[in-house]
C-alpha cells in the first residue's frame, strides 16, 4: 500500500461517508453541511489526480457559490426547522434493489473497459496558457465557450422570471 | 549570502538525511514544519495589528489609545486575550454544538490558507502553485461558510438574520473582486502569484489598471465588512450580527480573524498591484524583498485604518446599489476596455503603460460624466415635484 | 499530488488549530456555571418572542444566484486572461463578447428590479 493509495482510500472513504449522511440525516442544514464535506472530498480527489485547477474550481464553484446557494434555498422554505419525518419510506426494499442492479451493470460496464496504461501525464501543471487559448481557438472550443455565456444567461432570466413575478402581485 | 532561504533548507535537508531518514519523508517533513511556522506566525500577527490599529484610530480621533497596560500600551492585546480566555464559552441553549463550535475554526482557517501561496521574498513561497489567484477566491470565500455556520447555529433570530445579510454583502462584492482581478492576471500572462510578482520588476500594475486596483481595494473593503461597509458590525444596528451568541475566545476568534484578514488583503494589494517583494537591489540581496513586501504591507494597512478613521458609515441599500448598480459595471468596463486595447497597443507597437493610462483616464472621465448627469436629473426631479428627496431609506424590514 | 498541495492542507489544518487551541483553552480555564438565564437565548435582555426562525427573503437567494452566475463566467475567463498575451486580436474579442452576453443578463436583472434590496 503506497502513500497515496492510502490517502485515496482515505479520502474516498470521507467522501462517501458525508454522502451517505447528507440523504440520511433528519436536519436540512445539517444535510447541506455534509454536502460541503463530500464536495471538498472531492476537490482532494482532484488533487491526488494532479490537477491544481480543477480540485480550486471545484471549492470556488461548488462549496463558494452552489452549496451556500442549497443552504440558502433551505432556509427559504419552512420544513427546515421542522424536520420530524420519517428519514426513509415504505419503498426503501425496492429502492435498494433497484440500486443494486444499477451498481451491478455499472460494474459489469467498467470492468469491461480497456485499462488505462499507468503514469501520470508528461507535465506536472495543467498549462493554463493551452487551456485559454483552446477556448477561444476557431478549432478549439470557442462554440461551446460562447454557447456557455448564453446559457448562463438563460439560467439568470429563468431564475429572476421564476422568482419575480409572484412577487409582483403583492 | 546570495539566497540565505534556499541555504537554509538545503542545510536541514541535509542534516535530516544524515541521521539517517529517507528523502521523501525529509521533504514532507520540511513542508509540515513550514507550513506550521507560517500558520501560526501569521495568527500571531493579529496581537500587533489590533495593538497598532487601535493607537492608529485613536490618534485620528484625538486620544490616546491603549498607553496603560505595558510602555506605549504594547501589552494590551496580551491583556485582551487574557480576560477573553477566562470568561465563560457559553452555549446558547437550543443551539447546534458541533456547528456552533465549528464556525469559528472555519472562518479562522479559511484567513490563514490564504497565506500559504503568498510570495514572501524572491524564491519564497509556502506553495507556488499555477492557480494561485483562483486558489485565493476559493478560500477566500470559505470565510462566507464560516459566518453562516454561525448564524444558522446559534438558534437566535438576529444571528441568523446578521448571518445572510453578512453574507449576501459579501457575496455581492465578490463579483467586482473577480472581475477586477482578471485585469492582473491579464497583464502578466499566469495565475500564479510568483509569476505576477516577477511580472512587475518593470512597471507596478497599480500604474498598468489603476483603476483594477481601486475596484479590487473596494471591493475588498466590502468583504472585509470593514468601514465604511460595516453596518454589520455597528452596534447600534443588529447588535453584533451573526456573533451575538459567542463569548469569550469564540468571538476572539473572530475579532482575531477579521484583523488577520485585514492583513491579509493588505499583503495581497501589495502582492498584486504595488510589485510584491519588487524593489531596488533585489538582485544581489534577495531577503531584501521580504523588507520591501513588509513595507507595503503596512503601507496599504495604514490606508486601511485610515479610511477607517475617515469615512462614515453607509446604508445596506446604499451598499447594494452601489454594488451592483456602480463597482460591476465599472468593473465590466474596466475589464472589457483593457482587454481590447492593451491588444491594440500591442499589437501596433504603442507605449503599453502610457495607453493603460490613458485608457483608465477616459474612464473615470466618463464615469465622472455620467454620475454628474445622473446626480442632475435626480435634482431637477427633485425640484420639479417638490418633494422629499427620491432616495428614501427602505425600512429595515427583512 | 505535490509537497505544494501537502503545504497548503497542513497551513489550513493549522489556521483551524490556532483558532481551536484559544477556545479550547477557554473550556479549560474559564468558568463553568450554567444557570438557566445565561443560556437563553439574546434578544436585546428580554424574553424572546417567537421562535428563532424568521422568513427569509427570496432575494438572498438572488444575490446568491448571480453571484453564481459571475463565479463561472470568471472560471471560464480565468484561463482566457491567462492566454491573453499570445492570443491574436480575434481571440480578444470572441472573449469581449462573453462577457458583453454575460453584461447583458446583468443589465436584464437590473431592469427587472432583481438588484434592489427590499
Amino acid at each position: 500500500m503506497t502513500g497515496p493509495q492510502i490517502i485515496f482510500l482515505a479520502v474516498g472513504a470521507v467522501t462517501l461517508i458525508a454522502a451517505i449522511m447528507v440523504v440520511t440525516v433528519p436536519r436540512l442544514v445539517h444535510a447541506g453541511l455534509w454536502l460541503i464535506l463530500a464536495l471538498a472530498g472531492i476537490a482532494v480527489l482532484f488533487i491526488l489526480l494532479d490537477n491544481g485547477f480543477l480540485a480550486v474550481i471545484q471549492v470556488a464553484i461548488y462549496i463558494d457559490a452552489i452549496a451556500i446557494l442549497i443552504i440558502i434555498g433551505v432556509m427559504l422554505t419552512r420544513t427546515a426547522m421542522s424536520d420530524t419525518a420519517r428519514q426513509i419510506n415504505r419503498m426503501w426494499l425496492g429502492a435498494a434493489f433497484a440500486c443494486l442492479v444499477i451498481m451491478a451493470g455499472l460494474l459489469a460496464i467498467v470492468s469491461q473497459a480497456p485499462t488505462a496504461t499507468a503514469g501520470l501525464l508528461v507535465e506536472d501543471q495543467v498549462s493554463m496558457e493551452a487551456l485559454g487559448r483552446v477556448l477561444v481557438d476557431v478549432d478549439g472550443f470557442i462554440l461551446p465557450f460562447e454557447v456557455a455565456s448564453v446559457l448562463l444567461v438563460a439560467a439568470l432570466v429563468g431564475a429572476i422570471l421564476v422568482a419575480m413575478t409572484p412577487a409582483r402581485g403583492d | 549570502m546570495s539566497d540565505p532561504f534556499t541555504a537554509i533548507g538545503q542545510f536541514i535537508t541535509d542534516l535530516l538525511i544524515s541521521i539517517g531518514i529517507d528523502a521523501v519523508i525529509t521533504n514532507i517533513l520540511l513542508t509540515v514544519i513550514a507550513a506550521v511556522l507560517l500558520g501560526s506566525v501569521v495568527g500571531l500577527v493579529a496581537i500587533i495589528t489590533i495593538w497598532a490599529e487601535r493607537k492608529l484610530l485613536a490618534r485620528v480621533q484625538d486620544r490616546l489609545g491603549p498607553n496603560r497596560v505595558g510602555p506605549y500600551g504594547l501589552l494590551q492585546s496580551f491583556a485582551d486575550i487574557f480576560k477573553l480566555i477566562t470568561k465563560e464559552f457559553l452555549i446558547p441553549k437550543g443551539a447546534d454544538r458541533y456547528v456552533f463550535i465549528m464556525a469559528p475554526l472555519v472562518v479562522v482557517g479559511g484567513v490563514i490558507g490564504l497565506w500559504a501561496v503568498m510570495p514572501l521574498a524572491p524564491g519564497l513561497a509556502g506553495a507556488d502553485i499555477n492557480v494561485g489567484l483562483l486558489y485565493i477566491i476559493a478560500i477566500g470565500a470559505i470565510g462566507t461558510l464560516g459566518i453562516i455556520m454561525a448564524g444558522l447555529s446559534s438558534n437566535n433570530k438576529y444571528a441568523m438574520l446578521g448571518a445572510f445579510r453578512t453574507v449576501a454583502q459579501m457575496l455581492s462584492y465578490t463579483v467586482p473582486l473577480l472581475l477586477a482581478l482578471l485585469i492582473p492576471v491579464m497583464l502578466a500572462g499566469s495565475m500564479g502569484m510568483t509569476k505576477i510578482v516577477e511580472a512587475q520588476s518593470g512597471t507596478w500594475f497599480i500604474l498598468l489598471a489603476p483603476l483594477a486596483a481601486l475596484i479590487f481595494f473596494i471591493s475588498s473593503l466590502a468583504e472585509l465588512g470593514r468601514t465604511p461597509f460595516d453596518l454589520l458590525e455597528a452596534e447600534s444596528e443588529i447588535v453584533a450580527g451573526f456573533h451575538i451568541e459567542y463569548s469569550g475566545m469564540g468571538f476572539g476568534m473572530f475579532m482575531m480573524g477579521e484583523f488577520v484578514h485585514a492583513f491579509t488583503i493588505s499583503a495581497l494589494f501589495a502582492v498584486i498591484f504595488l510589485g510584491g517583494w519588487q524593489g531596488p537591489g533585489i538582485e544581489s540581496f534577495p531577503p531584501l524583498g521580504f523588507l520591501y513586501f513588509l513595507l507595503k504591507i503596512v503601507l496599504v494597512y495604514f490606508v486601511i485604518i485610515w479610511i477607517r478613521g475617515t469615512f462614515p458609515r453607509i446604508r445596506i441599500d446604499q451598499m447594494n446599489s452601489f454594488n451592483w448598480k456602480f463597482i460591476t459595471p465599472l468593473a465590466l468596463t474596466v475589464l472589457i476596455v483593457t482587454a481590447l486595447v492593451d491588444k491594440l497597443a500591442v499589437e501596433n507597437g504603442f507605449n503599453r503603460t502610457a495607453v493603460l493610462l490613458a485608457s483608465n483616464a477616459i474612464i473615470v472621465l466618463v464615469t465622472a460624466f455620467l454620475v454628474r448627469a445622473h446626480a442632475a436629473s435626480l435634482r431637477r426631479r427633485m425640484e420639479v415635484t417638490d418633494r422629499a428627496p427620491i432616495q428614501q431609506p427602505e425600512a429595515a424590514g427583512d | 499530488m505535490t509537497l505544494d498541495w501537502l503545504f497548503i492542507g497542513t497551513i489550513l489544518v493549522v489556521g483551524a488549530g490556532m483558532a481551536a487551541a484559544p477556545i479550547a483553552l477557554q473550556n479549560i480555564l474559564g468558568p463553568r456555571k450554567p444557570n438557566k438565564t445565561k443560556s437563553e437565548t439574546y434578544e436585546c435582555g428580554i424574553e424572546t418572542v417567537g421562535d428563532s426562525w424568521v422568513q427569509l427573503k427570496g432575494q438572498y437567494y438572488i444575490f446568491g444566484l448571480i453571484f453564481l452566475i459571475f463565479d463561472i463566467e470568471a472560471v471560464f475567463l480565468f484561463p482566457w486572461a491567462v492566454a491573453y498575451n499570445r492570443l491574436q486580436f480575434y481571440m480578444v474579442v470572441e472573449g469581449v463578447v462573453f462577457i458583453l452576453i454575460l453584461a447583458g443578463g446583468l443589465a436584464y436583472a437590473w431592469r427587472k428590479g432583481a438588484l434592489e434590496w427590499v
